[in-house]
């Protein structure tokens, strides 16, 4: 009702008692010269302060709307009329007038008639549309849009409302009512995508709790979940599943191969994935199982779609020991990124070894300093600077 | 640290009295209801509140107990109450039946050149909603500022909102019978800029010291929460950060390299004067306590703060691999190497290291380079909502509405065609080619834009950030902020003349009106403050640019802006919430 009145507030300080309006001058006290020119008035309250005139033009009344005067509206019936406050109201470029007009022609007009009128008014439109979400008008809004051949807008306005559906049931039901929507094909996929992906959560999160409850699952028991899977996002929900599901059969809803399938995940992303969840659980072989491929000939290689610097990220994330750390640091192809990260993570092998090759001694000679007494890594050390072979660059 | 410019810039108006009126306004609309009362105030208007009259002051004029209003009435404990609220459709369904009054407080002085309108709903409202329901809000506070501190000689502008505002603003001037002019102005000039006009500076990583902990920590109405990380307790403080803060005003504008140095000095000094106290007799040491000791204890305090906070930045950054994304950052500003950031979009998005990171990381490519790819904007897009979230569909809508994530249409490949021949030939000239590839009408042009105006510099040797020579130094040499760059032009030339290409490109809209009734005169110091009017938010660096400008050319920026803002909480804007 605020709207309606007109007035474009900042901040409204509302009493909830109808009160006498004592005079307080202070304005009167305020000392400054040229502060009373400007300071508000002070005097009566604005909510009683109403305006009984009736003669004022379309210009006008938007005039005295802006400036926080309480107008009356109903004396502009004809069509032609209401159009001109319109106008008036969008050329004042107050939005909270053009909205407490627009509140009064929404009363007053047809719909159709007021559809057709704001489809060539756009600056109007989008002060109406957005009255309308503000207040859960999703009907009319729909209507608007659909009038609007706004068909896109129309199945995001209503794929919107899912977010207030806390149910997973009820959520999971509206979702399947959104595929049909006329979305752009892309999310139409998308929207399938959700569909599909929140069914299955709640399929997995049922047996799992089951699992947990009933206590059998080791795995369970030693990383109890600390959330529920549903409404997560789909490289979670893969997480999830190949941190506690990682050698179920391919036809299982649970299984990681089911949603790498289902939801066509590129490798890349799977292995970035199935590498974190495989890590945390310490589970180094499964780890290398991933980054091992077999070429044609039978010989396996390590490969990595995601580089090898990322790996040992992840893999120094979860405290691997410094063996395997090692392993996959060597692999590293940037040369200056695999020093910096073995000299980093004491990978000493992978340092000398890449000392060596790159034919530094002064470096080489100087890590010395950083290797145990008497200890393998020294001899080794020892070992290639004695070596008369190579040709040493400095 | 500091620069030494030709003649030393004005001093800022005093804005305290913006504050006063504001209070003295509530505390008369208070005692209008006499008696015990309680008070439900909005959550945002909580911070705000907190700045113009603290607690006791509330308590002064019978107000009981203080609520935050959840959009849901509850019942208060005594007869009456109060409640103080942004007059948003959503709050005003569930409050009936009362009598209203306007609190006019328009303007919340943050520090001794920042005013802002604590507004940080006008960037989505007007930006993707297209409602004006702020413009009359903007306008009323020039009016406010210019009866206070004008008559302003003369308004600049670009930007459709700017525009707007300028003529609501001309208006209720014309219709008030307040009697200005003959009134000595202490700040001469005004710019009102729309935050479309630059979107690239905002959606940047901030690395001058207050954009950091902005984005860091994230500043709320002038003042900081660090937590038990920073101040290596288990306690979290609030600390006002603002130009009484000695530490805080010396570094806020730095880059970051220099900060951590600069402070560590700072401490040994601090040291060595606390080390005095060795070799004081009873009377010198009695002076030292009563008079140094506060003073130095108060210094250590937050000299320890920012430290924590500088390591705590940097631990964060470290693990959000902010190396990689700065240079991904320069490479998409300079236009090179975007098939590499591109992929490490895509990672970043695959790695899951954070949403809006990786959103603000793709709004950013798609702003510099005229739109995704097609290809890559479908991959991106489904990646995102892979790793972030299938509802983010509709955070993806919003951003092409609001043109900050967009797809080129077919045809459009630029890059595809920019990387063919910047194989082949040198960088200027390929340059020169983007530019006959431009002739199709955009709606972004930052590259055309960035070369027009020199916003890349060149670089011959390297940038000394610590004593810098141009605003570029606050992206670390890399780039001069376009919204920054525009306004030194436009005072300069007192004009948009020579710019008609750069406006152009910029989708029009510029304005420049003199008031005739205010004299041009150029040895009145007024002439010298100009306020800068950012609408839909301005962000740390920006600040920090053009204070190194007014320090540079003896003028002094007076920020007037609807919000702080940040790329963060202009992401989060976009991103569509629950109700």
């Amino acid at each position: 009702m605020l709207l309606v009145k007109g007035q474009c507030l900042i901040s409204v300080f509302i009493s909830g008692r109808n009160k006498l309006s004592s005079f307080q001058s202070l304005s009167d006290a305020l000392s400054d010269t040229g502060v009373k020119s400007y300071a508000p008035e002070l005097r009566r309250p604005r909510a009683e302060y109403k305006d009984y005139s009736s003669d004022w033009s379309p210009k006008d009344t938007v005039r005295r709307m802006q400036r926080g005067k309480v107008c009356s509206l109903e004396r502009f019936r004809s069509l032609q009329d209401k159009l001109v406050l319109l106008d008036e109201a969008v050329a004042g470029h107050d939005g909270n007038v053009i909205t407490a007009v627009l509140i009064f022609l929404k009363r007053t007009l047809r719909r159709e008639i007021l559809f057709r009128e704001l489809e060539v008014r756009q600056v109007a439109l989008c002060h109406l549309i957005h009255f309308l979400r503000e207040m859960g008008e999703q009907k009319f809004l729909l209507d608007l849009l659909r009038f609007l051949d706004r068909t896109e807008e129309v199945a995001l306005s209503q794929y919107r409302e899912h977010l207030n559906i806390q149910d997973v049931e009820k959520r999971r039901e509206f979702l399947k009512g959104c595929i049909g929507l006329p979305f752009s094909a892309e999310d139409t996929s998308h929207i399938q995508d959700h569909y599909t992906l929140l069914e299955r959560q709640i399929i997995i999160e049922a047996n799992d709790r089951h699992l947990e409850m009933a206590g059998q699952s080791e795995l369970f028991r030693k990383y109890p979940r600390k959330a529920s899977i549903l409404n997560m996002p789909l490289v979670t929900t893969l997480f999830y599943s190949c941190f506690y599901h990682y050698t179920e059969a391919e036809g299982m809803f649970s299984s990681p191969t089911n949603l790498k399938k289902t939801f066509k995940i590129p490798d890349k992303q799977y292995v970035l994935t199935a590498l974190a969840a495989r890590a945390k659980l310490r589970a180094w072989g499964d780890v290398d199982a991933l980054l091992t491929t077999k070429n044609w000939l039978g010989y396996t290689k390590k490969k990595a779609p995601i580089g090898f610097h990322r790996v040992v990220e992840i893999l120094q994330r979860n405290n691997a020991p410094v063996q395997v750390l090692q392993e996959y640091v060597r692999l590293v192809e940037d040369v200056d990124t695999r020093l910096n990260l073995a000299t980093k993570y004491k990978c000493h092998d992978v340092v000398i070894e890449t000392y060596r090759d790159l034919k530094d001694r002064i470096q080489l000679t100087a890590y010395k300093d950083k290797v145990e007494r008497g200890s393998a890594e020294e001899e080794k050390i020892h070992s290639i600077l004695s070596n008369m072979q190579i040709r040493w660059k400095n | 640290m500091a620069f030494a410019g030709r003649r030393d810039a004005p001093e800022p108006p005093d804005f305290g009295i913006l504050k006063r009126l504001a209070r003295d306004q509530l505390v008369y609309l208070l005692e209008q209801l006499p008696g015990k009362k309680d008070l439900f105030i909005e959550a945002d208007l909580m911070s705000p509140l907190d700045r113009i009259a603290n607690v006791s002051i509330l308590k002064q004029h019978d107000v009981d107990k203080l609520y935050k209003v959840e959009t849901r009435p509850a019942p208060g404990a005594s007869d009456q109450f109060c409640f103080l609220v942004r007059p948003r459709v959503r709050t005003m369904r569930f409050i009936a039946d009362v009598t209203c009054d306007e609190w006019s407080f328009y303007l919340l002085p943050l520090d001794e050149d920042i005013i802002s309108m604590e507004l940080p709903e006008f960037f989505r409202d007007y930006f993707l909603e297209g409602d004006h329901r702020w413009i009359n809000p903007v306008a009323r506070a020039l009016q406010l500022l210019n009866s206070l501190y004008g008559p302003f000689g003369k308004t600049y502008g670009i930007g459709r909102c700017a525009k707007m505002s300028y003529e609501l603003w001309r208006d209720l001037e014309d219709e008030s019978e307040s009697e200005v002019q003959g009134r000595k102005p202490e700040i001469g000039h005004v710019f009102l800029m729309d935050r479309d006009m630059d979107y690239v500076t905002a959606l940047c990583s901030q690395v001058v010291y207050e954009g950091l902990v902005d984005d860091t920590f994230r500043i709320k109405c002038g003042s900081v929460d660090f937590g038990p990380d920073v101040t290596s307790s288990d306690k979290s403080i609030k600390v006002l950060l603002n130009s009484q803060d000695k530490v805080f005003s010396e570094i806020r504008n730095e880059h970051f390299s220099s900060v951590f140095g600069f402070l560590s000095q700072k401490s040994r000094n601090l040291q060595a004067q606390y080390d005095r106290r060795r070799g004081m007799d009873i009377k010198q040491m009695k002076d030292f306590v009563s008079q140094e000791l506060k003073g130095l204890k108060q210094e250590h305090r937050l000299l320890s703060l920012h430290i924590g906070a500088c390591e705590s930045i940097m631990k964060k950054k470290t693990k959000q691999d902010f190396q990689e994304t700065i240079k991904a950052e320069h490479s998409l500003l300079e236009g090179f190497d975007i098939r590499e950031s591109t992929s490490f979009i895509e990672e970043h998005i695959d790695r899951q290291v954070s949403p809006i990171e990786s959103l603000r990381l793709m709004c950013l490519l798609s702003i510099t380079e005229n739109g995704l790819v097609p290809k890559d904007y479908r991959s991106l897009k489904t990646q995102y909502l892979q790793s972030y979230g299938p509802e983010h569909l509709l955070t993806f809508h919003n951003l092409k509405r609001i043109g900050l994530l967009t797809e080129q249409s077919a045809g459009d490949t630029l890059t595809a065609v920019e990387s063919k021949v910047s194989k082949l030939v040198t960088d200027r000239a390929a340059g020169k080619i983007t530019d006959a590839f431009n002739s199709l009408a955009r709606k972004s042009n930052f590259r055309a834009i960035s070369k027009k105006l020199g916003l890349i510099p060149r670089l011959d040797g390297e940038y000394d950030l610590k004593m810098p020579r141009d605003m570029a130094y606050v992206f670390g040499g890399a780039y001069v902020p376009l919204s920054c760059k525009i306004i030194e032009q436009v005072l300069e030339r007192r004009g948009w003349q020579g710019l008609e290409e750069v406006v152009r490109l910029l989708n029009g809209n510029e304005f420049c009106v003199s008031d005739s009734a205010v004299e041009d005169n150029p040895a009145c110091e007024s002439q010298r403050v100009i306020l800068a009017v950012f609408l839909g938010g301005c962000t740390f660096s920006e600040i920090a640019a053009l204070r190194f400008l007014g320090k540079e050319r003896g003028c002094k920026f007076i920020f007037l802006t609807t919000a702080i803002t940040n790329s963060a909480r202009m992401m989060e804007a976009m991103i569509e919430a629950k109700g």
